[in-house]
């Protein structure tokens, strides 16, 4: 097994850290959300709920804490989509050069910035939830400490597959553009209809068909269902609907992510080893 | 292993877009020696480099570095160089240490040993004092010389230097050729690729001319000088009409020009043999002579035969 990857890992790292503006930004962002659109859309979502009576028995959950899922799924693709710009920049500035003339495998140049992208994911989500807490969010409801650190676990693993599947994806897309204007222009277009196309900030209950069938698609959708179940529970109340989930329901949107993650993983190793930068 | 060749390039061409970017070229590198390739930009040296380097795929010819077919196996050809590259090619965020470990890393040199070579090439670069300076706080200079002792770092069989000295000042490109000849005698072949004529003369054992794509000419500086053999003597006397008559009858003279600021003296031969000569016969005659001057050919003389056209400083 060859370790290399963990070298641009490091270096990946390294400029996380560094550039203050960026880890600044990409911390206040997500809290920023929270904070805003989060509390002002939660007064008026449990005003209008308020009028559907909660069946008996039933865990109901508050607008914040039910969006809470959708920030954190919402911070982690856009994290990821950017994710593979550092690649661009490294193309542009002829930095990769020293990369692909060196003996290391092409696969561990996207393997190293693919894994500290979904660090940088993990550090936002866990500041997310801290945050949260804060603002009152009630993740866990009646959760013993055993359940809490599974759920957690559960979290992070669906995060951190969702998050290579868009960070493979972002890195194949910055290997064969020019521009750092393109990326940003295909992310634009890209994640308004995945980010409204999916149960993240309202259910898709009452979406229109032809919306419901296309976010059933959205892995987006199966991320926020993944956290919803971990933090939630299987069977909760929220913005007038009943979520219901079985084990196989959230281990079929595991599945589904981990194949959309597999399938960018062989697009961008066919477009590594393709590539041509001099 | 004197004598070696290291890098043996067969007929190269290599097209982009329907542009020939390189025409067919062929040449050698001997092992130990600084071998470098003259031209204007976009004459084909980069594109050369690129191709040696494994950077760019081979379209067409053969080509073996260290001993190993760049097309079939570029990885041992990626173990055996270092590159510099022609412009500053260096993370700007990350220090000088930090510079040279991600390098050391990516070749999996172990862990003390890498250490190591970066402390003995940081002092052969000296940059010790700049070991956890960001690389963007550098002077030019020093962003060249880190780059230097990076390429160094795997101790590779060849170092490929891309115009190392472009935009440097004159004292730091003559610090920077005091390295390359360092490195050079420690036992690195060196390849190189510079539009700058005193630099291909002042550090190669032997020089190719690249224009166009095409290997003009090739050889050490020295036979490059010779073979255009027009040394030229400029003499001013006090009559230079009859100072030209005397000249009649030596035999190494090929050609005599006269104006209004003196005699030109073309000379096939070795010139500064035969300027004695010349200032004997003059005086010989009683013709006083007020100015000598003898000129040697330099490399901008062998480009501009060679090529027909100046070698201009073209967008650097």
């Amino acid at each position: 097994m060859a370790w290399e990857f963990l070298t641009v890992y490091w270096r990946e790292m390294i400029r996380f850290v560094r550039f203050r503006t960026q880890l600044l930004s990409s911390l206040l962002q997500p809290a920023l959300w929270m904070a805003f659109f989060g509390v002002a859309m939660s007064s008026n979502f449990n005003r209008f709920a308020s009028a559907v009576q909660v069946p008996a028995g039933i865990v109901p959950v508050d607008y914040l804490t039910f969006m809470a899922a959708g920030v954190i799924a919402m911070t982690t693709l856009f994290t990821s989509l950017f994710g593979g710009i550092s690649l661009l920049f490294d193309k542009n500035w002829g930095l990769m050069r020293e990369m692909l003339a060196s003996p290391m495998p092409r696969t561990h140049i996207m393997l190293g910035v693919s894994l500290s992208g979904m660090t940088k994911s993990f550090i936002q989500v866990a500041i997310i939830m801290a945050f949260g807490l804060l603002l009152g969010v009630q993740f866990f409801p009646g959760f013993s400490v055993t359940r809490i650190v599974l759920s957690l676990l559960g979290i992070f693993a669906f995060v951190g597959v969702f998050s290579l599947g868009f960070l493979l994806f972002s890195s194949t897309i910055s290997m064969r553009l020019e521009s750092p204007e393109g990326l940003q222009g295909i992310i634009t277009l890209l994640t308004l209809p995945l980010f409204f196309v999916s149960n993240a900030l309202y259910p898709i209950q009452a979406f229109p068909p032809l919306l419901q069938a296309l976010s059933i698609y959205n892995p987006l959708t199966h991320l926020v269902s993944g956290v919803r179940y971990f933090a939630l529970g299987s069977d909760f109340f929220a913005v007038g609907a009943r979520y219901t989930s079985t084990t196989a329901d959230v281990l079929a949107s595991f599945a589904y992510l981990v194949l959309f993650a597999s399938v960018m993983y062989f697009l961008a190793r066919r477009t590594f080893q393709r590539a041509v930068v001099t | 292993m004197e004598g070696v060749d290291i890098i043996e390039v067969r007929d190269l061409e290599h097209t982009f877009d329907g542009f020939a970017a390189v025409r067919g070229i062929s040449f050698t590198v001997r092992k130990g020696e600084i071998f470098s390739f003259l031209g204007p930009n976009g004459a084909g040296k980069s594109t050369t480099i690129n191709i040696l380097t494994s950077l760019l795929p081979l379209q067409k010819g053969t080509v073996r570095v260290a001993g190993y077919d760049v097309a079939r196996e570029p990885g041992k050809v990626r173990e055996a160089i270092g590159i510099v590259f022609q412009d500053d090619v260096l993370d700007r965020d990350l220090t000088v240490w930090e510079t040279m470990e991600f390098h050391g890393r990516l070749y999996t040199i172990p862990r003390d040993e890498r250490r190591r070579r970066i402390d003995e090439l940081l002092r052969v670069v000296e940059l010790v004092p700049k070991r956890d300076e960001r690389t963007k706080n550098l002077s030019g200079g020093m962003k060249r010389r880190l780059q230097i002792a990076r390429g160094l770092m795997t101790r590779p069989e060849v170092l490929f230097l891309d115009e190392p000295t472009q935009g440097l000042d004159p004292q730091t490109r003559m610090r920077m050729w005091e390295y390359i000849r360092q490195v050079n005698e420690a036992g690195t072949t060196i390849f190189l690729t510079t539009h700058y004529m005193e630099e291909a003369d002042m550090l190669s054992d032997r020089i190719s001319i690249i224009d166009h794509g095409r290997i003009v000419v090739s050889g050490t500086p020295e036979e490059l000088k010779n073979a255009l053999g027009e040394d030229v003597v400029y003499l001013e006397t006090e009559d230079d009409a009859k100072a030209r008559e005397t000249l009649r009858g030596i035999g190494e003279i090929r050609s005599v020009t006269e104006s209004p600021r003196g005699l030109s003296i073309t000379i096939s031969a070795d010139g500064s043999h035969c300027l004695p000569q010349i200032v004997e016969r003059v005086r010989g005659a009683g013709i006083a002579i007020s100015s000598v001057n003898l000129k040697k050919p330099t490399m901008d003389d062998v480009f501009v035969h060679y090529t027909g056209r100046e070698l201009r400083d073209e967008g650097a």
